[in-house]
């Protein structure tokens, strides 16, 4: 057991840091209120920036574009982010999830046709894999694509697709076997969003904005070369992809919790409750000192986890405990910042009053998808009970 | 960095599982327990042939010299098979206390017999207002002799001499001492007891001031969140295995979803109980600036979890789990003791809170809120 940065780990981060330190820009949190194209823009030109540093696709393999980082060095790549206040990229899918399922189970062909360009962010990608009836149970999905000559033929509805309506290419899910248990008639298809059939549209969520979009598929020709993985064989390839989505990502979240529950901690200074500083007050400082705690075990369970991959290549069983810990922990610090800043904590940023820009009445809201996205915690608590402890299945 | 146990670490952990597994079986635990005599003379003596009695002492004094987190690894074992005793209060209190602010011929004199398996001692340190903050010790020595009383003194009936935290610094009582009145406080856990300790001019001898205890006390600390984490990771798999075993509706009740998830639920408590031991150890080996809150946030976070995951493994084991033949109890016991001992999660939020809260300036410009 060693906790401390290796000589290699503290190189790449001081080498990442100057980076970042010269090239992260400042204004990204004003752009709030801005439209989310011109925010989108924003991303695109910010995902530039980083692929000419060469730090686009960190993890990604040298011969494909990416900067071939091992595990820790990927954590450390995200904490940076984090604690340089770098705004996201705006190819998140196309460089967490597509590119490493196409470079796992892709064709050469499509390898060098995709992978540039989405570490360029010239193409950007969203995932069809929702739909109105197949969520949690996801291998329930009907839209279908028929076989026909050189081309499948989809036919069907997919909801809650990040950047759905700005993507230019879509890594979609349909079932090509209908007669055959619901898990081995699936198929994995790279589906150009400006075929036509294909319309688009915006969904908006519980904060106001449209993150996600709902995608028809009428009648929309696919290129048989455009299968990736074997035709009925699509639920190993979205597996895949789903193994990338609980990544070493986390690790920049945890940053980003630290922040928050840092600065409320300074807010609490600055709030009075019972005729002083909110930060006397005995309750307040039971709630802060709980969240803090949270943060710390969360970085602690996140470092298991992590040396786990690092030392054995497979994910050890704490590895499942962490979307869990880091969602419920999230909407707990949300609630602790509303008590702490009453009607304040409430103001959007367009009000001159707000608190953070009106960053604690979104991110309040906002919370409230931790628990749902990338897996239900009751999902989540399934797959602990099954495959973590044996119990039986429960469906 | 790498936060995983190395080879030799695994290789001790392992070790000290089979050695409980075969020394002090479940039946063996219970028959202590219900003789209300928790430490046994000949597991004691073979755990000495271990080396676990000088497991973090330097070698001069006879001790294995290895770190905290090798302490830790053993506590672990040591909850998992329920352990009775003054083990923890042996060598993971008394001794660390001794090593902290005792001289060189002090410890000599006291920690090789600890490490010989010679000598059991204990810590007193609360009185009757029975709280963990250091200041609160009121007794005070009278040039050299101590008059007063001590409370919920652990193991002091089998402890070869008692170390005193006192205003006045830490002193050491011998078992023979005259004055020296134990008398027992019958408890919740049965495989550990408290004494009450009077002192009436009792002869004591200095071994330092209470300076040093502080960091000893975050040793002892974290020693018992692993015995804590054992405990829960027992409790666990007892738990899994009955709802894999007990059937109803025809089928495994580890089968519904309600049952599923309070294990679920137990997993990821008893694991985040586990990453937070073992992060404390680290940062108290290494004296890491962050070492005193690292400890309080491990005792703070297990003192909820394991009373969470006793409260869980009752509960799936149904009537079975309310029944004295049932081991649960005997776990339960011990949890509550332990979520107490040394602060509970309250106690230890408010510590955080003053490590990490009090010292951040109130930003300039006035501190109302109202002003905006």
């Amino acid at each position: 057991m060693d906790l401390n940065l290796t000589s290699d780990e503290m190189q790449f981060r001081d080498e990442l840091r100057s980076w970042l330190t010269a090239n992260v820009p400042t204004d990204w949190a004003e752009r709030r209120e801005e439209s989310l194209e011109s925010r989108f823009e924003y991303l695109r030109t910010w995902q530039r920036k980083l692929f000419a540093g060469g730090w686009a696709g960190v993890s990604w393999p040298k011969q494909y574009g990416g900067r071939g980082a091992n595990l820790m060095q990927q954590v450390i790549f995200w904490q940076e982010m984090a604690l340089a206040s770098a705004p996201p990229m705006a190819n998140t899918l196309g460089l967490g999830l597509i590119g490493p399922t196409i470079i796992g189970f892709g064709t050469e062909a499509q390898k060098r046709r995709y992978l540039a360009k989405i570490l360029s962010a010239e193409e950007i990608w969203c995932q069809g894999f929702s739909e109105p009836n197949a969520g949690s149970d996801l291998a329930a999905l009907q839209t279908e694509a028929r076989h026909d000559g050189n081309f499948y033929v989809v036919n069907g509805l997919k909801t809650w697709n990040s950047y759905g309506w700005v993507a230019d290419w879509c890594e979609l899910v349909v079932r090509t076997d209908p007669n055959v248990p619901k898990h081995k008639g699936l198929t994995v298809l790279l589906v150009d969003m400006k075929s036509p059939g294909i319309s688009v549209r915006p969904l908006r969520q519980i904060t106001g904005e449209s993150e996600f979009a709902e995608v028809s598929f009428r009648d929309v020709r696919v290129p048989v070369e455009n299968v990736v993985g074997a035709v009925n064989q699509g639920w190993d390839v979205a597996i895949g992809t789903l193994m990338h989505e609980r990544g070493t990502f986390g690790a920049g979240l945890q940053i980003t919790f630290r922040r928050n529950i840092e600065r409320l901690i300074e807010l609490a200074g600055q709030f009075r409750r019972n005729q002083k500083p909110a930060a006397q007050d005995p309750l307040i400082r039971q709630k802060l000192a709980q969240c803090y705690a949270d943060v710390e075990v969360m970085r602690w369970n996140q470092m298991r986890a992590f040396s786990r991959i690092s030392a054995s290549g497979v994910p050890g069983p704490e590895g499942s405990i962490q979307k869990i810990f880091w969602s419920e922990l999230n909407q707990r610090l949300q609630q602790v910042a509303q008590e702490l800043l009453g009607p304040y904590g409430q103001l959007a940023g367009i009000s001159p009053k707000s608190v953070d820009k009106g960053s604690w009445a979104y991110g309040y809201l906002r919370s409230r998808g931790n628990t749902i996205e990338a897996g239900t915690s009751e999902i989540q608590r399934n797959i602990i009970g099954h495959f973590v402890l044996g119990l039986p299945r429960s469906y | 960095m790498q936060f995983g146990l190395n080879e030799s670490q695994e290789i001790l952990k392992d070790n000290a599982r089979q050695f409980f597994a075969g020394e002090c079986p479940m039946a063996h635990v219970r028959h202590l327990a219900e003789r209300k005599q928790p430490y046994d003379a000949a597991l004691w003596s073979k755990m000495a042939a271990q080396g676990f009695m000088g497991i973090i002492f330097p070698e001069k004094y006879e001790g294995l010299g290895l770190g905290k987190v090798e302490l830790i690894l053993l506590m672990e074992e040591a909850g998992r098979a329920l352990l009775p005793g003054p083990f923890w209060s042996t060598v993971a209190l008394a001794g660390p206390v001794i090593d902290a602010v005792a001289s060189d011929a002090q410890k000599t004199r006291y920690l090789t017999p600890i490490c010989r398996g010679q000598a059991r001692s204990t810590l007193a340190l609360l009185e009757t207002g029975a709280t963990w903050d250091l200041a609160d010790a009121t007794l005070a020595d009278s040039s050299g002799n101590l008059t007063g009383e001590k409370l919920f003194v652990l193991d002091a009936d089998v402890a070869d001499f008692i170390l005193v935290a006192a205003q006045t610094g830490v002193f050491l009582v011998e078992a023979q001492a005259p004055g020296l009145c134990i008398t027992p406080m019958p408890a919740l856990d049965l495989t550990r007891n408290f004494y009450a300790v009077q002192f009436k001019d009792t002869p004591a001898e200095k071994l330092g001031e209470g300076t040093n205890l502080a960091r000893a006390l975050n040793i002892a600390t974290a020693a018992l969140v692993a015995e804590m984490v054992g405990g829960m990771q027992r409790v666990l798999d007892l738990t899994v295995d009955y709802a894999k075993m007990r059937k109803q509706f025809g089928k495994p009740i580890g089968t519904f979803q309600a049952v599923q998830h309070q294990c679920a639920d137990m997993y990821l408590e008893t694991e985040s109980s586990r990453s937070a031991a073992y992060y404390a150890a680290w940062a108290l080996e290494h004296d890491a600036p962050d070492a005193a809150t690292a400890t309080s946030i491990a005792k703070m976070y297990a003192s909820d979890a394991c009373r969470a995951v006793g409260n869980r493994g009752i509960q799936i084991h149904g009537g079975n789990g309310f029944a004295w033949e049932n081991d649960l109890h005997l776990y339960y016991r011990r949890a509550k003791a332990s979520e107490t001992m040394f602060g509970d999660a309250t106690f230890h939020r408010e510590r955080i809170a003053r490590l990490v809260i009090d010292p951040v300036p109130a930003p300039c410009g006035g501190n109302d809120r109202s002003s905006r």
